[in-house]
């Protein structure tokens, strides 16, 4: 398998995630441990408030672990300048950019801020990238488009775009389907897939769509109230992880359709 | 981020624009003279009278590169302060800067009451008004700075902008009730703004100030632009977003404090000329924004001073008041044609 030779992006151990305020912790969960690998698409679901967001923050070195190590290509982020951080790890948040009056094509450019020079100065290679980035989210027909004028599916498509435009090994993407239709949960999720595939990423994404992230992830991340499990979706559905993911008086995890259903 | 278009063209149009209204503002006045007499004293050629190459060198002109100066450099800041904390509704005084000089110069004119006539006298002279405001708006700003140190969320810094102009609007009120009826007319004289009465040496430190502004806040364009995506994009992609805003406040309070001390108080022109400059250069590229907002806010401080003055008169009036009157329909008027204010 190509798998083991694949280099470790991400490395998780024993992580305790949560706030600490002078003298109170509020510890969030804790015992998390894996590790990430190129060329994966790792999906992370658990019910609202489970701390998703939380983990996401901490392994994008926003906030600081309560306990535990979180290595990023063998280094602490401590090691790291955030110049570059930058280029190792890009983001896609839930939240918007402040000013929708950026083109597509200068929203994506933004991207390539940790290589360009003062003036933010596009190189030959810059735009190479950016074009790149462009092609493989679809974005090129709307490059000279305005954000506000583009529906939460393209918008969805241009983050994605510009945090590729930041080449960076990990991806990190917070609720990329929030909002969108079903056709664009789909194309997201598969866009991240291919890009997995295609250019070699690593990319860990939270997201409500479980079914959808059963079938396109090599590797899921499951958050419940009983602990942290990381495991390929098939073992996760065997070792019965799903069934604790939500109370069970509402709905209920069908192990042979990989779906939740109404009781 | 490259701009998709070229604004070569849009700039030089700018630029004449600016020298038709800096060649309009100097015309008029209540004197009149003819136009190829200021063309000549300006190329400097001989005139006619000698009265008339007096007014122009040394009251209009000086008078003309002030308005230059501060409409560009508030309007500058004003940009600054909408893309640090991303609202439009943004301007240059939203740090407390004014309220700070008016408190200094309240204390001057209103206090020097209490330091006896013999003091008052003495300390009322031009330079220790600008010195009083200046003192006043950095006091104010040395404690937002702290305050911004210890906190973490820049919308924060807005509020406390706001609830320091409510403290030095109070402490003036107080000072005004124990003050005397020509103490008063003083100080609202100082709050109408003023862009004449400078002398050169004045002019060349107002220029001097604002020049370094313009400077330090095109150097910070690329992190600007970061902004715009939000703290946290900007900070995912490397941005010092601590030494970003401490930079972002330090220009802002040179640009705003300097002008405020020289000209008092001058509303509106920060806030709405970034927005009017949008409406033209349809790009949030700060390299470009920079010297078309700054371009921009010297032509409406130029027409505003023309009105101001009220051309073949005797009066002026006060030009605060003026750039509001202007200023403010315009920018109603746009909102209601375009929907929506972007920023």
């Amino acid at each position: 398998m190509a798998s083991e030779e694949r280099h470790t992006i991400l490395d998780v151990n024993a992580l305790a995630i949560g706030y600490s305020h002078k003298s109170d912790t509020n510890k969030i969960a804790e015992g998390i441990s894996f590790s990430l690998k190129q060329g994966s698409l790792v999906g992370l679901v658990g019910a609202n408030g489970i701390g998703k967001s939380t983990l996401l923050r901490t392994l994008s070195g926003m906030q600081s672990p309560l306990d535990g190590s979180v290595l990023l290509q063998g280094k602490s982020f401590k090691s790291y300048s955030a110049l570059g951080l930058a280029a190792q790890l890009s983001v896609v948040l839930t939240e918007a950019p402040a000013s929708k009056n950026l083109t597509v094509q200068e929203l994506i450019s933004l991207g390539r801020q940790p290589y360009t020079n003062w003036m933010g100065r596009l190189s030959e290679i810059d735009i190479q990238v950016i074009n790149e980035a462009m092609e493989a989210t679809d974005t090129f027909p709307l490059a000279q488009r305005k954000c506000f004028e583009l529906s939460d599916g393209q918008l969805q498509r241009v983050y994605i775009a510009r945090a590729l435009a930041q080449d960076t090994p990990l991806i990190l993407l917070d609720e990329p389907t929030t909002h969108l239709d079903l056709y664009h949960r789909a194309y997201v999720l598969q866009l991240l897939k291919r890009l997995t595939t295609e250019k070699n990423k690593c990319i860990l994404f939270s997201t409500h769509e479980i079914d959808l992230a059963i079938q396109l992830s090599d590797l899921m991340v499951v958050m419940s109230k009983e602990g942290t499990y990381v495991d390929q979706p098939c073992n996760l559905i065997s070792a019965g992880r799903f069934d604790t993911l939500f109370p069970k008086d509402v709905i209920r995890f069908d192990p042979d359709t990989g779906r939740f259903g109404s009781i | 981020m490259e701009s998709s278009r070229s604004y070569k063209v849009s700039f030089l149009i700018l630029l004449l624009l600016l020298f038709i209204a800096l060649l309009t503002n100097i015309s008029f006045g209540s004197v009149a003279i003819p136009m190829n007499e200021i063309l000549s004293t300006l190329f400097g050629g001989e005139t006619s009278k000698s009265s008339w190459h007096f007014i122009i060198l040394d009251y209009r002109l000086p008078k003309a590169v002030v308005a230059i100066v501060a409409g560009g450099g508030l309007a500058v800041s004003g940009l600054l302060m909408q893309t640090l904390f991303r609202n439009p509704l943004a301007g240059p005084f939203v740090l407390g800067i004014s309220s700070g000089a008016s408190l200094g110069v309240a204390l001057l004119i209103l206090g020097a009451g209490a330091f006896g006539g013999y003091l008052s006298g003495l300390l009322l002279s031009q330079w220790s008004l600008v010195l009083a405001a200046a003192m006043g708006s950095f006091l104010v700003l040395l404690t937002v700075l702290v305050v911004t140190f210890r906190i973490k969320d820049t919308m924060a810094i807005l509020i406390i902008g706001l609830m320091f102009g409510s403290i030095t609007a109070a402490v003036v009120a107080v000072l005004s009730y124990f003050s005397n009826a020509e103490q008063l007319q003083q100080y609202i004289f100082w709050s109408f703004g003023s862009l004449g009465n400078q002398s050169w040496q004045g002019v060349a430190m107002l220029s001097l100030f604002c020049g370094g502004g313009f400077l330090l806040s095109y150097l910070r364009s690329k992190s600007l632009n970061a902004l715009l995506l939000g703290e946290h994009y900007a900070k995912s992609m490397g941005l010092h977003l601590k030494r970003t805003t401490f930079w972002i406040i330090i220009i802002t309070s040179i640009l705003a404090g300097s002008i405020t001390a020289f000209v008092g108080p001058i509303a509106f022109v920060g806030l709405a000329v970034p927005h009017l400059t949008r409406q033209w250069f349809t790009t949030s590229n700060h390299f470009t924004l920079i010297p078309a907002v700054m371009l921009c806010g010297s032509i409406l401080m130029l027409i505003c001073d023309t009105i101001a003055q009220v051309p073949f008169s005797e009066y002026t009036l006060p030009i605060n008041a003026i750039t509001s009157l202007v200023g403010a329909p315009v920018v109603i008027w746009l909102l209601v044609r375009k929907r929506k204010l972007l920023f």
